[in-house]
């Protein structure tokens, strides 16, 4: 498994230019962000502007992962061997979290001007750097003291964008949603304590080399899947994801719901994939959960009234599949081909479920932006009035549908191939109870939509883009259901 | 030499003028027809295009990988083009009628945008080349088409959309299910290969079982076989050019279509019959054809009758096709485009009385005919199409599907299909006999539930001559049945071509 994280020597040493694109990619949306608290940008294009240099960074470790697969580099601090890598996979994760965070950040200028923003709003924009600044250093961090770093910093930026808004819920909310970061992130380090009292170190491929299955790696993997879980909004662990999403702005709840829980998800398959090789029991159990996961979200967001619990409750559900497919990927006995292909419909199901999600935040959070009304009953009539915003939703929902032709009905069709393979039978029906009821909580948003004998209200323009971003944030869930050949190529190394 | 811009061109002429509709504002009448118009004559000469290729002999194939051992691929084969010349002229006949339909009406836009959305689909659905590639566009149309069921957007649509929703969803699922056993069975199987799945009888019998019955079960909905057909009466209050489009070609001939793709080009007529599972279809078809047209008789109103009427006709294709033999294929598939033809006449003819007199039941209609006489002709022929009297296009039909019954020695078939036909006279004799026969409004007796003179003719030439020239070619598709591209002369070329031992 671990070779697929790219925890292996590399043949060649990276370029130059690499470098500097490595530099450009992890300090640059922070200092960015800094210099935007300085100089608040009033409209997108300055925003589009300054995100073209980390764009092309990604673009450029992008063509050089494509030549060589495999990127390392590695330097001495203090005595400290600090070492970052860069595979298909990882590069695959960096351009989603780059290209989504530059969707968000051209949409917050519009979102500023039209909601009040009060005094601490442009604190936004530094924490939205940090937040692309930590996730980029996730995917690259190959040893567990990297990642606790990371993985904090990119908690207290979460946690400081849903406290901007200032309203009383939304700290109540963002405090709760603290209080649980911290506990998991306590979890997740007292795991990497006992790992290092254990075995003595803390370089991932290191570790890979000396973990043996018993007692303390099971120990060990509780305590870090715990608090990884926990911080990823795992079912059961998903109580605190629809308060935060409730209050928080529409740009926090997209980067939030497409980036920052993935991260701790990817974390945990890392870490239980060296601690957990070809375990039984504990893949199974998330495997059961993730079950669960997909018919309570799914029933949860059927019955709320809420848009904004209704798009949250769908993660819940949708972070159901990817836990149906962890005995795929990490229990034994599962053969080449079943697992290679669960592999594939993993990441695809996490990348498209990414794009999907935050055009659907946007969607969403146009739709009330709007018509002033977080309900359902409150679109009544939108599908005339804001055709193009429910489009999007629409486009967007076909993907979390897992409908043809999007990603999720792509990385759907790869979990199917390979849970038939391997007999999975209980896998297959939650997917397929998951594609119906996420059908039937969608669809009672178009129900209410299409409702002409609505009376009129006042709408409140949106500005110009604010649709268009979150339209071509869905099309990219729906292309990538298409093209899927490509980024799985890349991801497996190039050969198919 | 593979020309694969011209299946792609065809599918994008669609898909094109879908974005460029969505994409122009609600106010832009004008130049949204000229667009809608230009598009639907384009791909009809791109379809007929395919047809003169195919017909010398080339199949065109446009493919691309989108994962490991999966493939989109479209092909313009000759059962694929039969089903797009349908869907394609239909579009274009229904388009033209639909702009006048919905003159001064609102929400023209979301319409019209589906609409050609649908019909993409549609075509997809045609030309597709395997089951992954027919899936996508099968789903497509599944979500098109519910815009245009709630299109009036009344808590009855609402409720309409609903249904129709549940119902084809959760076929598709199925359908998806069964697809994903196939794959993992025999990986990816051309629609195009000339050996079926006869290699894995021998260990896998019970397995090639289940999995007809999961995909020909999906398909079963949108096909509208009973005990699966609850969605499509329901369906009938969206608006009238829908109605046609969706009885007559996209969403039931989508589903019958399917069938056929699974029999004929999938598992291979032999093996079907091998595993015993066409004669279970084709007593479901029976079963299918009397009970819809039982309940066509108890119906009141038009649209639900001509509904169930279709309920009854689809299942024909099925039967046909279950009969194993030339003239059953013959006619099955030349039923998939005599019925298109016929059925899209009907809703036609349904349409206008509706617009023009307000007319919705049936005891409405006496002596129609004298105000409306166009519309009542081509009511009759449709009528008469669909009882199977010659010489309209479904008395050709029925002819083949009858000779085809006794040389496969199925003499209840026969009787089945008499049945049928004296059912059919049952449910639509009355009406033409309302319409001619019957003093009305028109002769002084009573009057329409609401008149209007939408036109200098019996009514708006927009609704007027899409029905005249559907119900023409309905005639001359039985009269000039022996000529060249003539349906039947292009089903006996499917059929010889392709599937005959």
């Amino acid at each position: 498994m671990i070779w697929r994280f790219g925890l292996v020597d590399s043949t060649f040493d990276p370029l130059m230019t690499t470098h500097l694109a490595l530099a450009a990619t992890l300090a640059l949306p922070l200092l960015l962000g800094l210099l935007a608290l300085l100089f608040p940008p009033k409209r997108a294009w300055p925003v589009a502007l300054a995100s073209v240099p980390v764009l092309a960074s990604g673009l450029v470790l992008l063509a050089a992962v494509e030549q060589v697969q495999l990127l390392r580099w590695q330097w001495e601090i203090v005595g400290v061997t600090v070492s970052l890598r860069l595979n298909g996979l990882s590069v695959l994760l960096l351009l989603m979290s780059q290209w989504i965070g530059f969707a968000a950040a051209l949409y917050t200028p519009g979102h500023m001007r039209l909601t009040s923003v009060g005094p601490l709003g442009f604190w936004l924009w530094p924490l939205m750097g940090a937040l692309i600044s930590a996730l980029s250093l996730i995917w690259l961090a190959t040893d567990l003291l990297t990642l606790y770093i990371a993985l904090e910093l990119m908690g207290l930026a979460a946690v400081g964008m849903l406290l901007l808004s200032g309203k009383a819920t939304a700290l109540l909310a963002g405090m709760r949603y603290l209080l649980l970061a911290l506990v998991g992130s306590l979890a997740y380090l007292l795991g990497v304590a006992l790992i290092l009292g254990h075995w003595g170190q803390l370089d991932l491929q290191g570790l890979a080399g000396v973990v043996e299955p018993g007692p303390v790696a099971w120990i060990a993997a509780a305590l870090v899947g715990g608090g990884l879980a926990l911080k990823a909004a795992l079912f059961p662990l998903h109580g605190w994801l629809s308060p935060v999403h409730g209050n928080a702005w529409t740009p926090v709840s997209v980067l939030h719901a497409a980036l920052v829980i993935k991260a701790s998800l990817f974390i945990l398959l890392q870490l239980w994939s060296i601690l957990l090789p070809d375990t039984f029991y504990a893949p199974h159990v998330i495997a059961w959960l993730g079950m669960l996961a997909i018919v309570w979200g799914g029933l949860l967001a059927w019955r709320t009234d809420s848009l904004k619990t209704l798009v949250a409750s769908s993660t819940v559900a949708q972070l159901g599949y990817l836990m149906v497919a962890f005995p795929l990927l990490l229990g034994p006995d599962i053969a080449q081909l079943p697992r290679a292909l669960a592999w594939d419909g993993f990441w695809l199901q996490l990348i498209g479920h990414a794009f999907a999600k935050a055009a659907m935040f946007m969607a969403a959070g146009n739709l009330i932006l709007a018509t002033g009304e977080s309900t359902l009953k409150g679109l009544a009539g939108s599908s005339r009035r804001l055709p193009l915003s429910l489009l999007v939703f629409g486009v967007a929902s076909i993907t979390l549908m897992g409908l043809p032709p999007s990603a999720g009905f792509t990385a759907k069709w790869l979990l199917l191939q390979a849970m038939v393979m391997s007999q999975q039978w209980w896998a297959v029906a939650a997917l397929l109870i998951g594609t119906l009821l996420s059908a039937a909580y969608i669809f009672r948003v178009f129900r209410y939509s299409f409702d002409e004998t609505a009376p009129r209200h006042h709408y409140q323009p949106l500005a110009p883009g604010m649709d268009l971003i979150a339209l071509a944030l869905a099309f990219i869930a729906i292309v990538l259901g298409l093209l899927a050949h490509f980024p799985l190529a890349l991801m497996n190394g190039g050969g198919v | 030499m593979n020309a694969a811009w011209l299946p792609l061109s065809t599918l994008a002429t669609s898909l094109f003028v879908t974005v460029v509709i969505l994409a122009l504002p609600e106010e832009a009448r004008k130049l949204r027809t000229y667009i809608n118009l230009l598009a639907a004559v384009i791909k009809l000469v791109l379809v007929i295009l395919m047809i003169r290729r195919v017909a010398a002999g080339h199949e065109d194939v446009f493919s691309f990988q989108v994962v490991g051992g999966v493939d989109f691929v479209l092909r313009a084969d000759a059962l694929g083009v039969m089903f797009a010349g349908l869907s394609s002229l239909l579009w274009l006949c229904t388009t033209i009628y639909a702009i006048g339909y919905l003159e001064d009406s609102v929400n023209r836009k979301r319409f019209f945008g589906f609409f050609s959305l649908c019909v993409a689909s549609t075509l997809g659905i045609a030309l597709a080349d395997n089951l992954f590639t027919f899936l996508i566009f099968y789903e497509m149309l599944t979500l098109s088409t519910y815009p245009l069921v709630v299109h009036s957007g009344t808590a009855k649509a609402l409720n309409a959309g609903k249904i129709y929703l549940r119902y084809t969803l959760t076929g598709g699922v199925v359908l998806l299910l069964g697809t994903v056993l196939l794959y993992s069975l025999t990986g990816e199987h051309s629609f195009s290969s000339e050996e079926g799945l006869g290699n894995y009888l021998n260990d896998h019998r019970g397995l090639l079982i289940l999995i007809f019955a999961l995909l020909v079960g999906g398909l079963a909905v949108k096909a509208a076989m009973v005990p699966l057909h609850g969605w499509l009466p329901r369906a009938m209050v969206a608006p009238a050019p829908v109605s046609a489009l969706l009885h007559a070609v996209a969403v039931v001939k989508a589903g019958a279509f399917g069938i056929l793709r699974v029999i004929y080009d999938l598992y291979g007529i032999e093996l079907s019959v091998e595993l015993g599972v066409t004669t279970v279809l084709a007593v479901a078809a029976s079963i299918t054809i009397i009970y819809g047209s039982l309940r066509a008789l108890a119906q009141v109103e038009l649209k639900p009758r001509l509904a169930f009427s279709t309920v009854s006709q689809v299942s024909y294709v099925i039967l046909g096709v279950c009969l194993f033999g030339p003239f059953g294929t013959i006619g099955a598939l030349a039923h998939l485009l005599h019925q298109g033809l016929m059925k899209v006449t009907l809703f036609f003819c349904a349409g206008n009385y509706a617009e023009e007199l307000g007319i919705h039941r049936i005891d409405e209609m006496d002596g129609a005919g004298q105000r409306m006489p166009l519309t009542s002709l081509a009511f009759t022929i449709g009528a008469m199409g669909m009882i199977g009297l010659p010489p309209v296009a479904g008395f050709i039909t029925k002819w083949y599907l009858g000779i085809g019954a006794i040389q496969a020695d199925m003499y209840w078939v026969v009787a089945v299909l008499v049945a049928s036909s004296t059912l059919n006279a049952m449910y639509f004799l009355p009406i033409v006999h309302r319409l001619w026969f019957r003093p009305g409004p028109s002769h002084g007796k009573g009057s329409w539930p609401s008149e209007q003179h939408l036109g200098r003719l019996e009514t708006h030439g927009w609704l007027l001559w899409p029905m005249v020239f559907t119900a023409m070619a309905s005639l001359g598709a039985g009269l000039l049945a022996g000529l060249p591209f003539s349906p039947l002369d292009w089903a006996t070329r499917v059929a010889i071509g392709e599937y005959l031992p």
